[in-house]
């Protein structure tokens, strides 16, 4: 019981964390067409400046000055990049941001070093909240969800109830029309990106200590992020944050289980196992299929339902 | 049209025909005889061996041209972008390994000569399992799926022991396999000739398919699968197709991996890998079969190069195709057919001054980016390896302010001054262009 | 009774909650030129492209020389013998005009998806393209890439790669939309050289090429069929005067 509840709590934690990088991407995505493959790059530079800023100055200013920064350089590749790419077609995009990539990952292995940096959690926010059965709940994860819910609520807020929120969802289908109403399209592009990368470089700060602040995290966490705005749906906020729920917890939990498949059919005296690569893959325990599973579920859905779960438009 | 009834006229075509072959025969003859010639141009005439580094170069080249011709088959030809394909080249190479230790214990009698086709046949049934899913869909999805696929199989082969052998990946062993031809392939040249004899039948084999029905029509749906549809064409069927035969060519690339390092690891499946072809098929240009060539020459040279000077190629190779998605979508080949006009109209000499003029700025901008590069890199990276900065005897001190500020001076107003000077160019160009007609004849 | 080339029963096509076919039975005779005009928005285009399988519909059946054709995907439907153009132009902008006209020949050739022949030594197909090309007076651009073309040229194009294939039904939607009055001239001499003793159902703004070249007319007004019968009839029709042709009713 008590793994659990652990796990759900840590599940929620990760999902939220997910959902702040892929709302990002799925906004980018449906309003200017262009997955932005370089979003989990963005991710690991708002992590590192949040380490740079709270060692020159403090944690809470880094969580400011971060996202600011990430913001900054994300109207920059849209204003001198993508806008560039974009009459060579989405082909050009994407591939634009795929460069970045790399681009992006190698300046921060010459700027840091290779290995990872101590960014830590602050002393404010070191302390157990609480304990559930013998398993404590460190004060700093509620401290994530606290974030992620709070800047996803104004994000709906801005979005929903603002004029330029009304701009931004117009534009989201109809960029012509709304140019021709008047509206400087390119720039609300341009916002919408660095929104977009300043989301990614919060969750940076906050999941930067949360997990280790290296020059792979982008590519640890970028396919994750890929596939949970694939399958909730693209244009949908709603299926994303759905989907990134659902990855966190089924993540987690895959870690957690005991068992394999075969162990599923042991009770019907089926032996599935043998020295071959497929009893390898049907006795190898969930725990371990975990990192495979996100793949499977992009793959499944893209065949059966390539609008994903909520989408409101093919991908 | 006229029949040619006289026995001179016949003659006289038949001879046109033989002529017209030649000329569409000698481009190949060409770069087979340069690929045949060139590791002698390195040979160590002094101590009478081959220079192992240049031949382990061109042989990777053989690979990667084979490799992004593959690529090619699906993003310019069928206008679908993979981003996972050097799963099949992998799968190719694992098989390959495989199959080899089989036959050292005596369970696969096939000759070296034909591993690679072992190893396309690989590559094309996996090709034909994931086809069949990734083909359902176009475009965005379709890259996604790709992407999806890629990962899975890196993933996999990290994790299971049977087949991919883990971490540690496959080892091998060339010379289990008996020869045709009676070699032991125990030298790195001789390995160079079986990757050169398959590249061409592997280029050879993809140009024929351009000019077949299949090859059109992945055109065709490249430029418009509704209108394909209404010739009666699937267009799900016609990439499908494409993608299992292109799969076909990237296991061969790959069961030539396998020969020639002797061990397969998930780096031949991984993501860099898949996006080195990307890189290779777009900077070279996608909308030719050669481009693709040029860029996969290319790039393994400046990787092979420029790596031995420095530890952010990585950076280098990253900005050029930046620059080059941004600037010049159609890669080196369509910049060079771009001229092509130009040419024929006898204008391209008005074009050597505005080049020369670029040139000087040109060089500033290089200088001063790799510089800032270089001395950031060793900053964080070098000066924990206990190395040096040394460059043209000089070694700067990188904590004072003057090579910083001389290279940013440099990058800054070489910039300035090229963006100048690409104005005019442009103006120049689009000059010459205008005075040719809308279809670049008189 | 001779089965008709292309029979539709009480078609129904909506958007979400806007009905934009309403109910449309329509029987197009084998042979027959058959033009469809109306007022814009009433669905001409919707019509094709629920015929030609691009679009599902909602409610209703098509039958096609007699065998039910909704539901089925366009590729399908074309192999039965129904070719259609757009009102966009849509060609194959990046391949020669030469190779567009071949390539609509290929699948009624029997190449299928075949990756062994060798389309340069393929004699009579080539010839046959060059003979398409002549008639549609392109051959002056034949290695031009189509996306070069004028205008008008890529019309005829198209128009081309529509009859090219052999289909028995052709559908054209707008085939002189934005020509002059030559290259209509051309273009309505052109559709009615190649139409000869095929069915062709038609779309057309122009009332002077309408009544030029159709046999039959019929009047589509907010998805529904007004009218339909010969242009004399239709000229006369009280209620397609006050829907759509107003003065030219002379």
């Amino acid at each position: 019981m008590q793994i659990l509840l652990g796990s759900l709590l840590n599940g929620l934690v990760y999902g939220m964390l997910l959902f702040m990088l892929a709302s990002g991407l799925t906004l980018i995505f449906s309003m200017m067409g262009v997955l932005n493959f370089a979003h989990a790059s963005i991710y690991m530079l708002g992590a590192y400046f949040a380490y740079d800023v709270s060692r020159y100055i403090s944690f809470w200013a880094g969580l400011i000055i971060a996202p600011l920064a990430c913001g900054l350089i994300g109207a920059a590749i849209e204003v001198w990049g993508l806008r560039r790419c974009h009459r060579s077609g989405h082909a050009a995009e994407l591939l634009f941001t795929f460069g970045l990539v790399f681009i992006i990952q190698r300046l921060v292995m010459m700027i840091w070093g290779t290995l990872p940096v101590p960014y830590q959690v602050p002393g404010s926010l070191n302390f157990t909240l609480f304990a559930l059965y013998g398993q404590n709940f460190p004060a700093y994860r509620g401290f994530m969800l606290l974030v992620s819910a709070g800047m996803l609520l104004s994000t709906w807020l801005v979005l929903k109830k603002t004029r330029i929120g009304l701009i931004i969802q117009a534009a989201l289908t109809h960029p012509n029309m709304v140019a021709a109403l008047g509206h400087d399209v390119p720039l609300v592009f341009t916002i919408v990106f660095a929104g977009g990368c300043a989301l990614a470089g919060l969750a940076g700060v906050i999941g930067g200590n949360y997990f280790t602040t290296d020059s792979g995290m982008a590519d640890a966490l970028g396919p994750i992020v890929f596939v949970v705005v694939v399958f909730g749906g693209l244009g949908s906020l709603v299926g994303c944050f759905i989907a990134s729920i659902t990855m966190g917890l089924v993540q987690t939990f895959a870690v957690t289980a005991n068992g394999s498949i075969s162990s599923l059919f042991a009770p019907l005296g089926f032996d599935l196992g043998g020295d071959t690569l497929l009893g390898e893959i049907l006795t190898l325990p969930i725990a371990r299929i975990g990192p495979l599973l996100p793949y499977i579920l992009m793959i499944l859905i893209l065949f059966f339902r390539p609008r994903g779960l909520m989408g409101t438009r093919d991908a | 049209m006229s029949d040619a009834t006289r026995p001179r006229d016949s003659a006289l075509i038949a001879n046109r025909r033989r002529f017209q072959g030649l000329r569409a025969a000698s481009p190949w003859l060409a770069v087979l005889a340069v690929a045949v010639l060139l590791p002698w141009l390195f040979y160590d005439y002094a101590h009478g061996r081959q220079n192992s580094f240049m031949i382990s170069m061109f042989s990777q080249m053989g690979m990667m041209v084979i490799f992004a011709l593959a690529f090619n088959m699906l993003m310019g030809e069928a206008g679908l972008m993979s981003f996972g394909h050097a799963a099949f080249f992998g799968f190719g190479g694992y098989c390959v390994a495989h199959f080899l230790n089989a036959a050292a214990e005596g369970d696969f009698p096939v000759p070296l000569e034909l591993m690679p086709l072992a190893a396309g046949l690989s590559g094309l049934a996996l090709a034909i399992v994931f086809g069949a899913m990734a083909t359902k869909q176009r475009s965005t999805a379709f890259a996604m799926i790709t992407f999806g696929i890629g990962q899975l199989m890196v993933t996999a082969a990290l994790m299971f022991q049977h087949f991919f052998g883990g971490e540690s990946g496959v080892s091998t062993d060339r010379q289990s396999a008996y020869s045709l031809l009676g070699i032991n392939y125990a030298q790195g040249l001789e390995v160079y000739y079986l990757i050169v004899a398959w590249a061409l039948i592997a280029a050879l084999g993809m140009h024929y398919l351009t000019g077949t029905p299949l090859g059109r029509m992945a055109n065709a749906c490249r430029d418009n699968h509704e209108r394909a549809q209404f010739m009666g064409y699937n267009p799900r069927m016609v990439r499908f197709l494409q993608f299992a035969l292109s799969g076909f060519f990237a296991g061969v690339g790959g069961g030539l991996y396998a020969i020639t390092y002797e061990i397969v690891t998930y780096d031949a499946v991984n993501l860099p890998l898949s996006g080195n072809a990307l890189l290779m098929a777009y900077i070279g240009g996608v909308g030719t079969f050669t481009g693709p060539v040029l860029g996969a020459v290319l790039i393994t040279a400046m990787q092979s190069g420029v790596s031995l000077m420095s530890n952010s190629w990585v950076i280098y190779v990253g900005v050029l195709f930046i620059i080059m998605v941004t600037f010049a979508p159609t890669g080196l080949t369509g910049i060079i057919k771009a001229h092509a006009p130009l040419a024929r109209a006898g204008r391209l000499g008005r074009l050597v001054v505005p080049y020369l003029r670029l040139t000087s700025p040109g060089l500033m901008v290089v200088l001063g980016f790799v510089g800032l590069v270089e001395m950031l890199s060793f900053l964080t990276i070098g000066a924990a390896e206990g190395k040096r900065f040394n460059v043209l005897g000089l070694s700067p001190n990188l904590h004072a302010s003057p090579p910083w500020l001389i290279t940013a001076a440099c990058l800054s107003i070489g910039a300035i001054w090229l963006r100048r000077e690409a104005r005019l160019f442009h103006r120049v160009w689009d000059t010459l262009m205008a005075d040719l007609g809308p279809a670049g004849n008189r | 009774m001779t089965v008709p080339s292309i029979h539709l029963r009480d078609l129904r096509k909506n958007f979400g909650a806007t009905e934009i076919i309403r109910g449309v039975t329509l029987d197009v005779a084998g042979g027959e030129r058959h033009a469809l005009i109306g007022p814009n928005g009433a669905g001409k285009t919707t019509l094709f492209d629920l015929i030609s399988g691009r679009l599902p519909l909602t409610a209703g059946e098509i039958f096609l020389d007699g065998t039910r054709i909704d539901g089925l995907p366009p590729h399908r439907i074309n192999r039965l013998g129904l070719s259609r153009s757009f009102q966009i132009t849509s060609i194959f902008h990046r391949l020669s005009v030469f190779e567009n006209i071949r390539c609509s020949l290929l699948w009624n050739r029997g190449f299928r998806y075949s990756f062994w022949h060798s389309l340069g030594r393929e004699r009579s197909l080539n010839d046959e393209a060059g003979r398409v090309l002549e008639e549609l007076n392109l051959s002056p651009r034949r290695n031009l890439q189509a996306g070069l073309l004028s205008y008008a040229e890529q019309r005829a194009l198209e128009i081309g790669m529509t009859i090219a294939g052999g289909a028995n039904v052709i559908l054209l939607d707008e085939p002189t939309s934005g020509m002059s009055n030559t290259e209509t001239e051309f273009a309505v001499a052109l559709i009615r050289r190649v139409t000869q003793g095929k069915t062709l159902l038609m779309v057309e703004h122009d009332m002077q090429v309408v009544f030029n070249l159709a046999d039959t007319i019929s009047v589509l007004v907010y998805g529904q069929v007004i009218a339909s019968g010969p242009p004399a009839t239709i000229r006369a029709n009280r209620a397609v005067q006050e829907a759509y042709l107003g003065a030219l009713a002379a």
